[in-house]
């Protein structure tokens, strides 16, 4: 009798903003390295939404291309040099092929749950968060704008939620904000905790601290400019910028300018 | 010279925040920020009336501005929303199909 091959699947869940999403591979390394990225955010109790099921190819030219993210024949395609993935949105099941890299794996997450969340009136937003006195506070701006010098400048008692990618909720009659393992400059996984949204700071670095209020149509213009999201896809589209339209109608909106030191976070609580 | 009608698009999503008229092209995910002109003549855009009309009604009624230069102006800029899929342009007038209730408008 000739000998079976079998190749072990390996699997994991990583919880992010509570949407479990496991992970499934037949690469005990790239395992291991997805438990030491995410590993805040591991919840193997967890009953996950999606799946996924990694498909590691060598490696080549083209992950610095634009990624393209469609909706065709009830599936997203999600593709980029170094990625291609196709999700069902109604069984949750994805087919991944990717380089083993965290980069790809990372990109495929970001975009599902940009999806999920787009869906549910929430959003995944390019700035930084962080909870203090139960509160959370987001920190949106284009790049250089100073996302991460405020995230390194929190003081001991503020919780870093992400220094990169925030995620909200819509929940009751506000949003939540959740802790993301989408790192940026600082390279630190935030914190995998929520809190209560109770303001978004629109980030200008300048010679005095000082916040001022903004008009509700340049919060949404601000808002929009830091929303990730790279679905061609009308009704979605539409969906966030009304989401969009509902947060700052819902919390309040400042134009923070700050000298990058520690005083900024007296103005902050 | 043939009329021109104009209707909304019954997919693009609009709101009006602090008194500006924001409109989202979902066709190339563009935020358009209408000015008070411009959100006259697109809240006029009911498909029915003609566009020199909607321009001799709303914009110089209520500003002040030359017929003429008003309607080249507004042509612009129906034309530009056009191209992003925000308005709809014919020559006849344009029925404009409501939206289920609860969808984006």
């Amino acid at each position: 009798m000739g000998e079976v091959a079998s190749v072990a699947a390996h699997t994991l869940v990583i919880e992010i903003g509570g949407v479990p999403v496991q992970v499934r591979t037949d690469s005990a390394d790239f395992l291991r390295m997805l438990e030491g990225r995410y590993s805040g955010f591991l919840r193997a109790d967890a009953q996950p939404v999606c799946e996924l099921d990694v498909e590691l190819v060598p490696p080549g030219p083209g992950s610095d291309d634009d990624v393209s993210v469609r909706f065709d024949h009830g599936h997203w395609l999600i593709e980029r040099g170094d990625l291609r993935a196709e999700w069902d949105p109604v069984s949750g099941r994805a087919s991944i092929r990717q380089f083993a890299n965290p980069y790809s794996i990372d990109t495929a997450l970001r975009i599902i749950h940009s999806l999920i969340l787009a869906r549910q009136g929430g959003l995944l937003v390019h700035a930084a968060s962080a909870v203090r006195n139960g509160k959370a506070f987001l920190f949106a701006g284009v790049s250089g704008a100073g996302k991460t010098t405020i995230s390194r400048l929190a003081p001991p008692d503020a919780t870093l939620l992400t220094d990169e990618i925030s995620y909200l909720r819509r929940n009751g009659h506000g949003y939540v904000a959740h802790g993301t393992p989408f790192a940026g400059e600082l390279a630190k996984v935030g914190e995998n905790v929520q809190a209560p949204l109770a303001a978004l700071f629109l980030l200008h670095q300048a010679p005095e601290n000082k916040i001022q209020p903004v008009s509700e149509g340049e919060a949404v213009r601000a808002l929009m400019e830091s929303i990730l999201f790279f679905a061609h896809d009308s009704q979605l589209v539409n969906k966030v910028f009304e989401s969009a339209c509902d947060l700052v109608r819902r919390v309040p909106v400042f134009r923070l300018s700050f000298v990058p030191d520690h005083r900024v976070w007296e103005l902050i609580a | 010279m043939s009329a021109v009608y104009i209707a909304r698009a019954t997919t693009v999503a609009a709101r009006a925040l602090d008194g500006e008229m924001m409109i989202m092209s979902a066709k190339d995910s563009t935020l358009f920020t209408l000015n008070p002109v411009g959100t006259a003549i697109w809240q006029a855009a009911d498909g029915k009336t003609p566009l020199a009309d909607i321009v001799q009604q709303k914009i110089c009624a209520q500003f002040d501005v030359e017929p003429a230069e008003a309607l080249q102006d507004a042509e612009n800029f129906v034309g530009n929303l056009a191209n992003h899929g925000i308005l709809l342009v014919s020559d006849e007038p344009i029925a404009v199909v409501k939206p289920p209730a609860g969808a984006s408008q």
